[in-house]
């Protein structure tokens, strides 16, 4: 290969290295992606695939609502696979103090463009007459939507081949170079840039990036059309995914296209295998069914585990890592890098071509200073 | 939802032929012996609704001494996960029930083969031993064109038995050739008992055309299966049948010892010569250890019986068997190999994953069995590639993996019932 051949060597094919590079290819870049084993078969084939607006900080909420709308104006021209469903998300409220939370949630979402809908305890069970009584309320987010992400990251992979972009697979990127990357056949692939889009395997790559395996675990059920018709996500959820130390797991139930259910979530820290853990599933589950009491008789096919790519701060690496002038990072991206991948894709092509971002993209950058994190 | 808890020194799963000798001999050993099975009865596949009276000798026997022996028989119950090591969970009539052991012996037995083809998604299109089974709980037969096709003596042993049911069986087609049977016939001439069962089987038969090197290349009909068309390298054909009963030959029930972590080579659990998996303590005997037949089944079985039991020597004493009854199971996978002319069966359009309805045309873009899944749903509905998987290796040579709790499906809160202990 001759030096220089690529403008842009992704590492990568899970959905942020596949919309990096279509992004890249439509900006006219000579791209090659390198995907060491099948395309999405990373923790994008093993998450839940929602696309949800999350107000964690303000610089989640600006990446995670510029995304979703990048995922809006795509719908039409999504193929069928992808299964983009917009069932919108509901945050269940348990009692009056997280009613209170949703009215300040509601307020936050609403100032800043994306609209949301207080629902009370009747509506709540109008609208999810599955849930059980006694919940105080929620938010409804009708804009937020359901992917099947492995397809959505395939889709994309074509379409940056459709506008010339090289997928080399199943190739290992063995290290990374000034020159590009090298191979496990020793092959190097050159090239101007290269952008670590490996998720929870980009510091095997770039050590000193801190990016941590954050385990999760899924339950998917057998079809039960309408059982459940939005995410449904626990107020609390925002608890779980903020604790950075214990094991913790949330009621967060999706409807699937096929009427399946996916039954999720828990994060632990610290743990290598994909095991299923039996405690774990017996945790989730519960919560689960403390919510959605009618689940406990569904039936259960399978269930299965995916790691998140954690950062500090909870907010993904896009851009330059300093000290390496062609290195650029897209990866961290813990629970939300499906609903990020868009938003990320154009941040990272507007690093690489030194253009303004349409979002202050200070917050993403890997050489920022982290805030303090906040409790 | 009840929640029970029982512990035994061996655990077997699975009461057919192996795991009933399995638990017999254990039991004799003296230890405390229980056995697990989905079906409301011991039996297994072959011995389905026989009891102790059957005039099937051998069925007769094992059941009288299993009903005779100190083992507990844990039946209907489902093993779906194991939460922590000697600890599975099964799903019985009223919960979960937890099942300790010290030693476990798996004998989970093996299922038909399927492979795509026009039409065999096409009602009256059934398993041959799926065909058998209804009829055996009471469907009536009697009258019915019945075609046969597949591979593999379980086709002989259908059609005899619908036969007795009554039904006209027209025609039972072997993909195999003749030349490879009769190679096989030699080998069996070498062991008195399998001759004369052949022999019987062969008077069962009588006027029913059987033939070797012919397949199956698309069932037709309206609504239903109306007809068959045949092949062999001669010719191709039609026959009229109201039901097409298809099995090409066999495959290893190795869900739960893969979930255990039980090394497979070649698709078959890897055993010691005492049945003993690669996980210690665990043992395994019968078809998923190799597609062997009743002989070897009860053999294996009572090697791991004896041997989890701790009774070594009285293992040793079924070696012999063991190894002339493997070199037969070894004769049966080279007579029955699948021959390449049924991979290009399937067109474009031929589903080939029922649970997801999955077409053969997607299936070919595929790269590999995980790709497929995760871009296709091939064998993501409820049967987890059961059925789809063997043919998808048979037809791009890729193989299903990893096992995930449950291995069969369950009630969330049955899942949620496999906690470690506190
Ligand atoms: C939205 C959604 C819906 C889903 N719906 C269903 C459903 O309806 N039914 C269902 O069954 N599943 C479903 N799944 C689950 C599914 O795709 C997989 O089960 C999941 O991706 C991970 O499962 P697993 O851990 O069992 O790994 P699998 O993908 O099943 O298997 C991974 C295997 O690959 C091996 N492997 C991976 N990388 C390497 C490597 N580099 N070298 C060697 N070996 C390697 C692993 O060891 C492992 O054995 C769904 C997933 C999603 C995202
Ligand atoms: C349980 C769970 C639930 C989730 N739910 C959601 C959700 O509902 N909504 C949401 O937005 N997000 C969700 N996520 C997060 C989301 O799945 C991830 O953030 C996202 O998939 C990350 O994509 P990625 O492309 O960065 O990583 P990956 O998909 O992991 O892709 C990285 C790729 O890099 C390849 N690779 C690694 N090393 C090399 C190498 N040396 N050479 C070549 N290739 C290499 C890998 O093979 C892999 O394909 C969830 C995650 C989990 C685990």
């Amino acid at each position: 290969m001759r030096a220089g051949a690529y403008d842009v060597v992704i590492v990568g094919a899970g959905i942020v290295g596949a919309a990096c590079a279509w992004a890249c290819a439509s900006e006219g870049l000579r791209v090659a992606v390198i995907e060491a084993d099948i395309i999405g078969g990373g923790a994008t084939g093993a998450g839940m695939g929602h696309l949800v607006v999350m107000d964690d900080s303000k610089a989640q909420f600006a990446l995670t609502r510029y995304s979703r709308s990048l995922w809006q104006q795509l719908v039409t021209e999504l193929p069928g696979d992808v299964e983009y469903e917009s069932c919108g998300t509901i945050w269940v409220a348990a009692d009056q103090e997280e009613m209170e939370a949703v009215r300040q949630k509601k307020e936050f979402y609403e100032t800043r463009g994306v609209p949301a809908e207080m629902l009370d305890a009747k509506a709540l069970r109008m609208a999810e007459p599955n849930l059980r009584e006694g919940l105080a309320g929620g938010l409804r987010v009708p804009g937020d939507a359901v992917i099947y992400a492995p397809c959505a990251a395939r889709f994309f992979i074509e379409r940056a081949q459709s506008r010339g972009a090289e997928l080399y697979l199943p190739r290992v990127v063995t290290g990374i170079t000034a020159e590009g990357v090298r191979l496990n056949d020793g092959t190097v692939i050159a090239a101007h840039r290269v952008v670590n889009a490996a998720g929870t395997w980009s510091p095997m790559l770039t050590p000193g990036i801190e990016v941590k395996k954050r385990k999760g675990h899924l339950v998917i059920t057998e079809r039960y059309a309408g059982f459940v018709k939005h995410q449904l996500v626990e107020l609390g959820y925002l608890k779980s995914a903020h604790s950075m130390t214990t094991e913790s797991v949330a009621f967060n139930v999706q409807p699937r296209r096929t009427g399946q259910m996916l039954i999720g979530s828990s994060r632990q820290f610290d743990m290598e295998g994909k095991g299923v853990d039996a405690n774990i599933l017996r945790r989730m589950l519960g919560r689960a069914a403390e919510f959605l009491p009618g689940v406990n008789r569904l039936s259960a096919i399978r269930s299965w585990t995916g790691f998140r790519a954690a950062t500090p701060d909870k907010l993904p690496l896009i851009g330059p890592w300093p000290g390496h002038e062609n290195l650029f990072l897209a990866t961290g991206h813990e629970g939300l890098g499906i609903t990020t991948s868009l938003g990320t894709a154009k941040l990272l092509v507007d690093q690489l071509l030194r253009r303004t971002s349409e979002i202050p993209i200070a917050p993403y950058l890997p050489s920022r200073v982290p805030e303090s994190v906040h409790a | 939802m009840n929640n029970s808890r029982r512990s035994f020194d061996v655990l077997v799963v699975g009461a057919g032929p192996a795991g009933i000798a399995a638990a017999c001999c254990a039991a004799q050993a003296g230890v405390r012996v229980g056995i697990v099975d989905n079906n409301a009865r011991p039996g297994g596949q072959i011995w389905r609704g026989e009891t102790q009276d059957s005039n099937v000798a051998d069925a007769a026997d094992w059941l009288r001494k299993l009903a005779s022996s100190r083992a507990e028989i844990l039946a209907p119950m489902e093993v779906f996960a194991q939460p922590e090591a000697g600890r599975l969970t099964a799903t019985s009539s009223d919960g979960v029930c937890e099942l300790g052991y010290k030693k476990l012996i798996l004998c989970t037995g093996a299922r038909e083969r399927f492979l795509p083809f026009p039409g065999w998604t096409l009602p009256n299109v059934m398993g041959a031993g799926g065909l058998q089974a209804v009829v055996k709980s009471g469907m009536d037969i009697a009258g019915k064109k019945v075609i046969l096709a597949g591979s593999g003596p379980l086709l002989l042993a259908v059609g005899a038995h619908l036969r007795a049911h009554g039904a006209d069986v027209r025609t039972i087609a072997e993909q195999a050739p003749w030349s490879r049977l009769i190679r096989f016939g030699m080998a069996l001439a070498s062991r008195g008992r399998k001759i004369s069962q052949a022999l019987q089987l062969k008077k069962r038969l009588s006027r029913i055309a059987f033939r070797a090197g012919c397949w199956v290349v698309a069932a037709e009909g309206d609504g239903k299966v109306e007809s068959v068309t045949l092949r062999t390298v001669h010719k191709t054909w039609r026959e009229p049948c109201d039901y097409l009963a298809c099995g090409f030959h066999l495959v290893p029930n190795t869900e739960l010892a893969s979930l255990l972590g039980c090394e497979l080579r070649g698709g078959f659990v890897r055993t010691d010569e005492f049945q003993q998996s690669s996980v210690s303590g665990i043992y395994c005997a019968g078809e998923p250890t190799g597609i062997g037949g009743l002989e070897l089944s009860i053999a294996e079985g009572q090697i791991a019986g004896f041997a989890a039991a701790g009774q070594r020597e009285r293992a040793q004493e079924y070696f012999g068997e063991q190894k002339s009854q493997r070199r037969f199971s070894m004769a049966l996978e080279r007579a029955f190999m699948l021959r390449d002319e049924l991979r290009p069966l399937a067109s474009a359009e031929t589903i080939v994953c029922r649970c997801e309805d999955v077409k053969f045309g997607r299936l070919r873009e595929q790269s590999s069995w995980r790709a497929a899944k995760l871009q296709t749903r091939c064998g993501m509905g409820p049967c987890q590639g059961r059925i789809c998987g063997p043919a998808v290796e048979f037809l791009f040579g890729w193989k299903a993996e990893s096992a995930r709790p449950p291995i069969f499906p369950v009630a969330v809160e049955s899942l949620a019932a496999t906690a470690c202990a506190e």
